[in-house]
């Protein structure tokens, strides 16, 4: 697989902060790749460098084999965003707004209009076509931004927290969407987190927090590689606790203690179950592990602000 | 320093005036008439109202002596409108800059298509002004310099677009405005020589008054329309194009300095 976008100590600062500190990864045509991490873990500073809206402090920045420090237009020009802050023409009804984003990239009139109709119903906002941007909900504005980043047929599209505070409906929409579009060949890279998101669409991720890159590779293999595949989960007081905990010393389990939840990962979470059913528990949960786990594990419960 | 780093600028810049064109004709009446009722009123207002006590200022009556000036401050105050408020709305409240950033336009190309914007929306106030200054007959000179003065109002707009897009970079809000307006431009407005000449003020208010692009655009379109001497006609022109140059390339590197981070 070739590779369509390549970073090598890439750093970003500003002023005194240090947003992206030095990090390298690779992505290959025709991938999802993710980029998971808390608030302030400098996701969005990445996808602005990739897409050339924000100029990196350091390190190398290759966009389909062009330097983001010289082939700006050019890399745009093939590039799609779906921005985090909605910015959505207002003085622009639905259609007006796609046709007009088309000009920026110099489609012709007629191609646009053909082209805008068509993404519209790719996301299902055909209904919507005359209304104002004012009148849409949360849900269609994102979509509309899907669609308009969809407009110069791009070959990378930059997906920043594309389903943040949309309800479930309109997120599986919106998947059901991102999917059919990497099956048709298009690169995606994509900030989220939400772990689950993340496990639906994208073929490898990397958690970054602190500007720095923790951990790279598929999702489901780093769970397994890093957690385990199985969760207990067990609501209970903290001093029985400790009391389990002793219970199951012959076993190969990790596990974390966060408030009044214990959690135990193995690979076999049943052995651990039925040495523990005896003991006096408030509630008990056996799942697989996720994305989630491992993220928590990675990046710490303290809050993010 | 940066603020007068060349700016890169390609035709693109036409793709944003397109925008805000296909913005502006959604209410193109409402636009107009906001433009135009204020410098009508004073033109036969005061034209009317105090120029009949008046006898002939220089030569012309009073409604020729402020007629074309007004112009002028139509094509002032309607790039500067559309400059200050209309731009830092787009920039910083409906973030449409940021969309257009993720397209093949640059900064410059933005900035160069906000300025050609505000300086038509200049030439729309200026013209239709022009039209009815030229029909009331307060027009003195051949119908030729209609040509010259539609370029003049079009070079004022191009100035204080970019004047006022400089000062939209380095606004934190919309009230910030205020200072703008009142110590800037109504300053110009009144001490430009519109509405009397400024020969009765002590010298340092000819001085300052030299320094105001407003003024030599003023002296310009008497000299067009109302054929009243003007001296320095190519030292006044050289004025304004030198400001218009200044203020295009700052307010390119301002901008850019705001929005990119």
């Amino acid at each position: 697989m070739s590779e369509i976008i390549t970073a090598k100590n890439l750093t970003k600062v500003y002023g005194k902060t240090i947003a992206v500190s030095g990090i390298s990864f690779s992505i290959n045509r025709g991938e999802c790749y993710g980029f998971l991490g808390p608030n302030g873990a400098g996701k969005t500073t990445t996808m602005k460098m990739i897409h050339c809206f924000s100029p990196m402090t350091a390190g190398i920045l290759t966009v389909a084999e062009m330097d983001v420090r010289r082939d700006q237009r050019k890399i745009k020009a093939i590039m799609g965003v779906v921005p985090q802050e909605e910015n959505l023409d207002p003085d622009l009804k639905v259609l007006k707004n796609l046709i007009v984003y088309a000009r920026y990239f110099d489609i012709p009139v007629k191609t646009a209009e053909e082209r805008a109709v068509e993404l519209l119903n790719f996301l299902q906002l055909k209904d919507k076509m005359n209304s104002k941007i004012g009148e849409l909900s949360g849900g269609m504005k994102r979509r509309l931004l899907i669609a308009r980043s969809l407009i110069n047929n791009p070959k990378i599209l930059i997906l920043d927290e594309p389903t943040t505070g949309l309800d479930p409906q309109a997120r599986h929409l919106i998947w059901q969407r991102l999917r059919l579009l990497k099956k048709n060949g298009i690169t995606m890279i994509l900030t989220t987190h939400y772990m689950e998101e993340a496990s639906q669409l994208c073929d490898r991720v990397a958690i970054i927090d602190k500007g720095k890159i923790l951990i790279e590779g598929e999702p489901k293999k780093l769970v397994n590689d890093n957690i385990g595949t199985e969760v207990v989960e067990i609501r209970l007081e903290d001093e029985n606790q400790e009391a389990i905990l002793e219970q199951l010393n012959e076993f190969n389990f990790t596990y974390e203690r966060a408030g009044d939840t214990l959690y135990l990962f193995s690979n076999n979470g049943k052995e651990l179950l039925h040495s523990i059913v005896d003991v006096k528990h408030t509630q008990l949960l056996h799942r697989p592990a996720t994305m989630e786990d491992l993220f928590l594990k990675l990046t710490g419960r303290g809050l993010r602000e | 320093m940066t603020i007068f780093k060349i700016p890169d600028i390609s035709w693109r810049a036409y793709r944003v005036w397109q925008r805000n064109r296909d913005s502006y004709m959604r209410f193109y009446k409402a636009n107009i008439l906001g433009n135009l009722g204020e410098p009508l009123m004073y033109l036969f207002g005061m034209g009317i109202g105090i120029g009949s006590y008046l006898g002939l200022i220089e030569g012309v009556s009073y409604m020729e002596f402020i007629a074309p000036g007004l112009i002028m401050g139509v094509a002032m105050y309607s790039a500067s409108f559309e400059c200050t408020f209309g731009a830092f709305t787009r920039m910083a409240e409906q973030k449409t800059y940021d969309g257009i950033l993720a397209t093949p336009l640059n900064v410059g190309d933005l900035v160069a298509g906000e300025i050609l914007w505000g300086a038509t929306k200049s030439l729309i106030g200026g013209s239709v002004m022009l039209f009815v200054i030229y029909v009331a007959g307060l027009m003195k000179t051949s119908i030729l310099m209609l040509l010259p003065m539609l370029l003049l109002i079009f070079i004022i707009g191009l100035l204080f677009s970019s004047l006022s897009l400089t000062f939209t970079a380095l606004c934190p809000s919309y009230d910030f405005f205020n200072y703008f307006f009142t110590l800037i431009l109504a300053p110009m407005f009144f001490f430009s020589g519109i509405f009397f000449p400024l020969s009765n003020f002590p010298e340092w208010v000819k001085t300052a008054s030299k320094f105001m692009p407003l003024t030599h655009a003023v002296n310009i379109a008497r000299s067009l329309l109302s054929n009243m001497a003007h001296s320095s006609l190519i030292l006044s022109t050289l004025i304004l194009i030198v400001f218009t140059v200044i203020f295009s390339i700052s307010s390119v590197n301002l901008i850019e300095k705001r929005i990119i981070k």
